[in-house]
């Protein structure tokens, strides 16, 4: 059984600043990490080698500084570290993303199971996962919050839709998308992450992918563009602030006013 | 944008049509009526031939229907298929989808079939005078908003719920349903339960009483949802207390959770994080209830009240009995 599973390196999205100029982020503004949900599909793809004895491969599209990704999940028990890094995959967007990925995996070969996570918090797209099912012509299940049961040619799982959950039953090969609720992920210990330090991370240009379209790759194959950035309108709010011991009744009495109140 | 059209995908959910097809089907008349072309539909599930005179009363003029026993489940693959068809029959100029967890599962699948450039949650679309889409999108937690635009020949879209104006129903207007043939495909994946539904999604809720760090244990979010239904609203929640597991998910509030945009919004114990105010940010009123004038939420807020959640809360209820 084979498990490939995909990471991308985020900048903590909550520091990162942003430069107007460019319309890009200034990398070097926060820290990077693991786009968070992709520990989720660390942790699946760990859980299911310990049960069934699988093969686990994690991939990412990025700078030479997305190796640590890679680090992270060879510290995870993953056998197999891939950058793919090239000057030629800059600036893709999910469209060449998914372009660049499928072709890394078909150079990888069989594989029974992709897992990634819903989304990443920087892009924040969710886009490159059903993409990546639709380039290599496998199934999608979605917003994955439970892997009920899992066996070597096919899953059992919880599925979140608009309508509600769905318990599924779904046979490999499968793209799956998960959740934060998935599966709580476990810390690497010490020794685990001395020997990912250790461990070789194979980086791979657009050479190595093979029989590639670079019209395809990066800003090139990208069909979308951020072409300026602006800041929200702000709303005017009264802020009229309510306090003492009568404070309940004013804010009762305004919104009344305001008519927010079912009659 | 040439004059080859709007497609809307409609989405189904419980049996009804989305709320958001109609605020895409708002936004893709108008769209179609600026650059004289036609807004076409498509619906796709089982036993639905009749919602599509509901989709021309709110402005469709051609409705492409896909009624099969294969299609009672959503199924991206299945649905895909059968939009590929269609797209490449009426190349449509635009492609919207809503953005809930079918449109994304969705739409990223219909737009790299057909190599087409996708913007997902749109919170608006706008005509340029090039005739090119402008797309606007929240970027980086909410905190700026991403200006998109889209070279290939179809522009595909997410649009966020509530984002845009439902389109006005006229009975009277008239508009063309075909019925077409189901391409039938076996992805593989067999649907063995429901779960249970959905409680009011926080999403579509036009009151949210929503609870933050000032919530001293999870058994208080009871006080909360007396509030919530005192007030007919539904409860939501920051996103510390869903990741303590005090409340689900599809309760949490802000930009990592769901973005709401309800006409009252009411934040009990919230200090209002930048991803929370950016989920919250389009809200219609804003009140704040925090015993610490100091925090964030107080200074978006139209109504600040300084006390103590555990008994501004429990009057307020009384309050409101009494109305």
């Amino acid at each position: 059984m084979h498990i490939i599973v995909l990471a991308k390196q985020v900048p903590d999205i909550e520091k990162v600043k942003f430069l107007r100029e460019t319309n890009r982020v200034d990398r070097k503004s926060a820290d990077s990490e693991i786009n968070p949900f992709d520990l989720n599909a660390l942790e699946a793809a760990q859980q299911m080698k310990e049960q069934l004895g699988a093969t686990v491969t994690v991939i990412s599209m990025g700078p030479q500084s997305a190796e640590a990704v890679l680090r992270e999940g060879i510290a995870r028990d993953a056998d197999r570290g891939i950058l793919l890094y090239d000057d030629s995959f800059a600036g893709a967007d999910t469209l060449a993303t998914s372009y660049t990925l499928a072709a890394a995996i078909r150079k990888v070969g069989d594989f029974d199971l992709i897992l990634c996570g819903e989304t990443t918090v920087d892009g924040d797209t969710g886009q490159v996962g059903p993409g990546l099912a639709e380039r290599l012509g496998v199934s999608l299940l979605p917003f994955v919050s439970e892997l009920t049961k899992v066996s070597t040619d096919k899953v059992t799982a919880v599925t979140e839709t608009s309508a509600g959950s769905l318990s599924v039953e779904a046979s490999f090969p499968l793209l799956i998308t998960g959740t934060k609720e998935l599966n709580t992920p476990r810390l690497p210990t010490l020794k685990e992450k001395l020997r990912a330090r250790k461990a070789e991370v194979e980086k791979w240009t657009a050479a190595d992918l093979g029989d590639v379209d670079p019209v395809k790759l990066g800003i090139a194959g990208s069909a979308t563009w951020v072409e300026s950035i602006a800041l929200p309108p702000e709303k005017k709010r009264k802020g009229e602030v309510l306090q003492g011991e009568d404070a309940a009744s004013q804010l009762v009495a305004a919104l009344d006013k305001a008519g927010l109140l079912k009659g | 944008m040439e004059n080859k059209g709007i497609l809307i995908y409609v989405e189904r959910e419980g049996g009804r049509v989305h709320p958001i097809c109609y605020e895409l089907l708002g936004k893709g008349r108008d769209l179609a009526d600026k650059t004289d072309s036609k807004v076409s539909c498509a619906v796709l599930g089982s036993g639905i031939t009749e919602t599509a005179q509901e989709l021309v009363a709110y402005g469709a003029d051609t409705v492409y229907v896909y009624d099969d026993e294969s299609l009672a489940t959503f199924d991206s693959l299945a649905h895909k298929q059968n939009l590929v068809s269609l797209i490449s029959e009426v190349q449509p100029a635009i492609v919207m989808f809503g953005s809930t967890l079918t449109g994304k599962a969705l739409a990223p699948r219909v737009a790299t079939a057909v190599e087409a450039g996708l913007t997902s949650n749109c919170t608006a679309l706008e005509l340029q005078e090039d005739g090119s889409l402008l797309q606007v999108r929240p970027a980086f937690t909410g905190n700026f908003l991403a200006h998109v635009k889209t070279s290939s020949d179809i522009t595909m879209v997410t649009v966020r719920y509530r984002a845009l104006e439902a389109g006005q129903k006229d009975e009277g207007r008239k508009g063309e349903i075909v019925k077409k043939g189901v391409e039938k495909v076996d992805s593989g994946v067999k649907v063995l339960g429901k779960g249970e539904a959905k409680p009011a999604s926080i999403a579509g809720a036009d009151i949210v009483v929503c609870a933050g760090r000032g919530l001293r244990n999870a058994d208080d979010f009871e006080l909360v949802q007396q509030l919530a239904d005192a007030l007919g609203g539904v409860v939501g929640a920051t996103r510390p207390l869903v990741d303590d597991g005090w409340i689900s998910k599809d309760h949490q509030v802000g930009f990592s959770g769901t973005i709401v945009k309800p006409k009252l919004y009411v934040g009990v114990g919230v200090s209002g994080s930048p991803q929370h105010l950016a989920g919250i940010r389009d809200s219609g009123t804003i009140v704040a209830i925090n015993s610490d004038p100091s925090v964030a939420l107080f200074r978006i807020a139209d109504y600040a009240v300084v006390g103590d959640l555990y008994q501004v809360i429990p009057q307020m209820i009384e309050l409101l009995k009494k109305k």
